[in-house]
């Protein structure tokens, strides 16, 4: 069996027992970066030296029977929007091209603590901001069902990299939707944890209310192993949760009998593609076959969702964003003395930075800023952070009648690359049905529920209570063993990604 | 409002309001486990946190906190029981995230005072309110390079991150004497309490003050000069040269221009110690559109009652009680309790254990002040490192007080203690100093009234004072009588010659 | 705006920023439909409070670390262009 073959949860297995060793494994995987990657453009950065170094010293330690840690052998691709010490971090901006943190990201530690082999950093939108990985400084990625189309994003690179078994975990970061709405483009399946649940320490910020890091694969099986290694209590975040970590993986065997699906009318008005209503009707009723039963229910600010994260977000972001400034690290423009300026320090400011961001960027930290200044504040933020209250108050008094929230995690399936990059605002809507779960600070989790008759994937979204991770990443394993739409793979990529003669 | 002396007669108040920003006593920054110790060579107390590096997050340090509260306790301010954080964003290299850390619409505490008394009675009891009292993080050090042609300035950011205690009064103080006084007592206050060094010169305790005047007119009506900021001042003494030179140039201006307080913005002054003159400083542009909004990488904090009585308890005698409590119990001046609280807890201390031991609060009081201090100042050093201990000189002054010796003996006996560590009784013992017993001594006054005729008969006559010059010839005699034993038992054998 | 935000925009992109702005301003407009008179905002998605760490040392990076991605050093301290007038504010 080929190691792209096998599972996450198989695959830590097998290199366990010896059947499979770390540096076979992280080289098969390496092998498909090299062949795959150029046409996709999913990681920014390929370690190869390291991550070989790296699995060998694995088996060094294994045959030596010293014990390993519960990723032992993995290949892990990370979303450059984590800090890793040993590699460029750059949140796919060129304003930090070149920049290495002298830090790891706490997941990252986690990670190699867990002797997980982390390949490289992956492509993603710039700073997070945006829904199809095309606002990256350093090219768009490419799904892999379908090149001329968007992955997604702001996640893009790690989807598009599990999409295409370049890796068989990869960890993406999701803010209004970055980690489940691409890999419901991807045909994947992606959770985004209940805020605090998993450290925000190196995580490069875009909206720190809303920000969680979470694991990407290709079941919620193989999510399950990699939540048990990342989520936990950081004391360097103040808004970690110190609630103990369940062991994931052993709560999957359960059946859904019971279990009670929310579902929200208001999601299938007009502008939801009819083939994506199809797969998420179905999805629905293999989950009442598996025992679980559906009700209606009202989220009557659900269709508020996308203004009030389109405040709350960029205001934060405008904050965050503040320290690429060019003064202690990043990119600064070359001086170039000009009267426009009212000092030399005011033009390094604003040149850098204009040179730095990209367009998306500049729009958020622009938006941003008008909605925090004087006179705007209460109109705009703090009338969002009201609304944001509402929007989580519909959660809580859903979660009364339902243990879950199902539905589309997004409007269409991918849509080709450049449809939307005209206007912003369009741009937005992709959201829709993600952003409310950051407002609220609960879990959710995507996963593949069928396809179009084009061939690509269909996402579906659960949503929990918070601290609801056990049952999300049940209710979708229980999905996986009654179907098989995670286990498909995009047909045209076998072709590229297998080695000439 | 409050009383305030002047020698002349001015036709205004001078209205002063302090803001005062004092970095906390503790051993790591506010929000990241980086030394806060002063002196470091540059940029080698800094971290991912306090560099504001991508991805870093603060921590908010427990102990800074409750410094913090006790500060506010002191200052007799109402505690929020329900406080939080707000970043208050502008672009400045030595902030590093781009945004400070500090407190906004619910600071942690408001509505206090500090009362000044000045024990020299030159100004009457000035009771200060105190607007609010918060926490925020400090920045780091910005430094223009003034070789000629750099360009450049040099960030060190050491001090980002430090925690600071942000005190601001009402404007309650009427002159820049009063103002001296009052950040006198404040400072006395922290460093009593263990929550800041109040150093200025090391930059633990800055003041910028909002001075203005108030007119009144021919109609009863006050006309406000504009409100004016002073930054700049290195010391308390700056601080009063400052507001005296701001005060006397806003009256000239109001003289000439009339102009009142009203649609301009706040105008911000620099002081320059050495020509002694305030400098308008350029106008920053949307220096006040600070964007605060909650920060969302911390949790609010909550403060009980039973906190507050927990951080209460612990806090020690402010310095206003410490004198009065001094007064009280040793029955020595309000100045002389002045004197002793200004040298600081450990010397208030030292004064108390000397006091306890002779029983006698003034004679401990002289002592502390004339000898004690005198060395001090002299040679350096602190209390706690003073050779003499309290029981030692006690000892010392418990002689004179039997008449082993006089005063000036006394302060020859206490060098050589405190030259070469000896206790009193060996002091004396090694200067070769011996009490002359009640019997010689008379037996030697008997011979100096017999070598000396003359001064016998002027006393016998009623001029008591040429007893005096017996006490040169019984000195020379023997260098160790006690003089005024001398006199008195000269006079006493005198009159019981008949 | 862009001043504030320290961000130089070309002419060609203030145009552009200009209306992209306006129609994002007026979607999120839509929220003023909504009565929210006696609602709190929610900032923290948390109810979390308290949070501390002790008043315990823990190592810094060395100047070495802490400069190497500074765009200009002197092995010392950070670089930037000179500041005209006094420092920022307090």
């Amino acid at each position: 069996m080929q190691p792209a073959d096998l599972s996450a949860i198989d695959l830590v297995a097998a290199v366990r027992q010896g059947d499979l060793s770390a540096v076979q494994c992280t080289e098969a995987f390496l092998n498909r970066i090299q062949y795959c990657n150029g046409a996709i453009n999913a990681f920014l950065n390929v370690d190869r030296a390291g991550a070989l170094a790296c699995a060998e010293s694995i088996d060094v330690r294994r045959r030596s029977g010293q014990p390993l840690g519960p990723l032992a052998g993995l290949p892990v691709a990370v979303k450059d929007a984590l800090c890793t010490a040993d590699l460029p971090t750059t949140a796919a901006s060129k304003m930090l091209e070149n920049f290495r943190p002298p830090y790891d990201a706490f997941v990252v530690s986690r990670l190699r603590q867990a002797d997980a082999v982390i390949v490289g950093k992956t492509n993603m939108d710039e700073f997070a901001m945006g829904g199809s990985n095309e606002n990256s400084a350093f090219g768009p990625v490419h799904n892999p069902w379908d090149f001329s189309r968007a992955p997604g994003g702001s996640s893009g690179g790690s989807a598009a990299c599990v999409a295409a078994d370049m890796t068989p975990v990869a960890i993406g970061s999701d803010t209004g939707g970055s980690i489940r709405q691409p890999a419901g483009l991807c045909g994947i399946t992606g959770l985004k944890p209940t805020y605090g649940r998993v450290s925000r320490r190196g995580l490069i910020a875009f909206a720190s209310s809303l920000d969680q890091i979470g694991p990407m694969a290709r079941s919620a099986a193989d999510c399950a192993l990699v939540l048990e290694t990342i989520a936990g209590h950081d004391p360097g975040d103040s808004t970690s949760l110190t609630d103990a970590v369940p062991r994931y993986t052993s709560l999957l065997e359960q059946p859904l009998a019971g279990v009670r699906v929310g579902r929200v009318p208001e999601h299938f008005a007009a502008g939801l593609d009819p083939e994506v209503a199809k797969g998420v009707e179905e999805a629905f009723a293999v989950l009442k076959a598996a025992g679980a039963t559906v009700h209606d229910i009202a989220m009557p600010h659900a269709k508020y969702g996308v203004a009030t994260y389109y405040l709350v977000a960029p205001c934060e972001a405008s904050s965050n964003l503040a320290r690429y400034d060019g003064a202690h690290y990043g990119h600064r423009a070359s001086a170039k003395p000009s009267s426009a300026f009212e000092s030399p320090l005011i033009e390094m400011y604003c040149r850098s930075r204009a040179e730095g961001f990209g367009p998306e960027v500049k729009r958020r930290i622009m938006l941003g800023t008008y909605a925090l200044s004087s006179g705007y504040y209460d109109a705009y933020y703090a009338k969002a952070l009201k609304v944001r209250r509402l929007i989580r108050q519909d959660y809580l008094d859903a979660f009364e009648h339902v243990d879950l929230i199902g539905g589309p995690v997004s409007a269409t399936p991918a849509f080709k690359l450049g449809e939307k990059t005209g206007d912003p605002l369009a741009m937005y809507l992709v959201d829709l049905y993600t952003v409310s779960t950051n407002l609220a600070g609960v879990g959710g989790i995507s996963f593949p529920c069928g396809f179009t008759k084009s061939g690509l994937p269909i996402g579906f979204q659960l949503q929990a209570p918070a601290l609801g991770e056990p049952l999300l990443l049940r209710a979708s394993d229980r999905f996986q063993r009654l179907t098989d739409w995670h286990l498909r793979r995009p047909p045209n990529l076998t072709a590229l990604c297998t080695p000439k003669g | 409002m409050n009383a305030s002396t002047s020698e002349t007669q001015v036709p205004f108040t001078t209205i002063i309001g302090l803001e005062v920003h004092v970095q906390l006593q503790t051993l790591t920054k506010l929000f990241c486990g980086c030394s806060t110790a002063f002196g470091a060579p540059p940029n080698t107390q800094v971290c991912p946190v306090c560099l504001g590096l991508p991805g870093s997050l603060p921590v908010m340090n427990q102990r800074a906190f409750r410094l913090a509260l006790k500060a506010a306790l002191a200052l007799d301010c109402n505690i929020a029981s329900f406080t939080k954080w707000d970043r208050k964003n502008y672009f400045y290299p030595d902030l590093p995230k781009g945004y400070q850390i500090s407190q906004f619409d619910l600071p942690f505490s408001m509505d206090g005072t500090l009362e000044v008394i000045d024990p020299k009675g030159t100004i009457g009891p000035c009771r200060v309110g105190i607007v609010r009292v918060h926490l925020e993080e400090d920045a780091g050090k910005s430094m223009h390079d003034e070789t000629a042609g750099s360009g450049d300035t040099r960030i060190d950011l050491n001090r980002a991150g430090t925690p600071l205690c942000e005190i601001v009064t009402q404007p309650d103080l009427r002159s820049p004497q009063e103002a001296r006084l009052w950040l006198n007592e404040l400072k006395l206050l922290l460093v009593y309490l263990g929550v800041s060094d109040c150093n200025m010169q090391e930059g633990s305790l800055r003041v910028d003050a909002n001075v203005n005047l108030h007119i009144p007119q021919p109609d009863g009506r006050i006309a406000k000069t504009p409100i004016v900021e002073i930054k700049n001042m290195n010391s308390f003494r700056s601080v009063e040269r400052a507001l005296v030179y701001e005060t006397t140039r806003q009256w000239g201006v109001w003289q000439e221009t009339h102009a009142e307080m009203g649609k301009t913005p706040k105008q911000t002054r620099g002081w320059d110690d050495p020509a002694g003159v305030t400098r308008a400083q350029r106008h920053k542009e949307e220096s006040s559109d600070y964007r605060y909004f909650p920060e969302p990488d911390l949790v609010p904090v909550t403060v009980s009652s039973a906190q507050q009585a927990a951080v209460r308890s612990e806090m020690g005698e402010p310095p206003v009680r410490v004198r009065k409590g001094l007064e009280t119990r040793w029955k020595i001046s309000a100045y002389d309790a002045d004197v002793l609280v200004n040298q600081g807890r450990q010397l208030v201390d030292y004064f108390e254990e000397l006091a306890t031991l002779i029983g006698d609060g003034k004679i401990a009081s002289n002592w502390l002040q004339q000898d004690v201090l005198r060395t001090l100042n002299e040679r350096g050093g602190t209390i706690e490192d003073f050779p003499v201990r309290p029981a030692a000189l006690a000892e010392l002054i418990a002689r004179v007080n039997a008449g082993d010796f006089d005063t000036s003996r006394a302060r020859e006996i206490f060098s050589e203690m405190l030259a070469s560590g000896r206790s009193a009784a060996d002091a004396v013992l090694s200067m070769g100093i011996a009490v002359v017993g009640d019997d010689e001594l008379v037996a030697l006054c008997r011979d100096i009234l017999a070598a000396n005729p003359k001064i016998v008969a002027d006393v016998k006559g009623g001029k008591e004072q040429a007893a005096a010059g017996l006490i040169g010839h019984a000195k020379k005699k023997n260098p160790n009588i006690n003089p005024g034993k001398v006199r008195t038992i000269c006079i006493d054998l005198i009159r019981a010659m008949q | 705006m862009a001043a504030l935000a320290r961000l130089a925009l070309f002419d060609h992109e203030l145009a552009t920023m200009t209306s992209e702005l306006s129609n994002i301003v007026g979607f999120v407009s839509l929220l003023e439909e909504l009565d929210t008179t006696n609602v709190d905002p929610l900032a923290h998605p948390l109810d979390a409070e308290n949070v501390f760490r002790d008043d315990v040392p823990s190592p810094s990076l060395s100047t070495a670390e802490a400069l190497q991605s500074a765009p200009r050093h002197d092995g010392q301290y950070f670089l930037v262009p000179a500041v005209l007038g006094e420092s920022g504010a307090a």
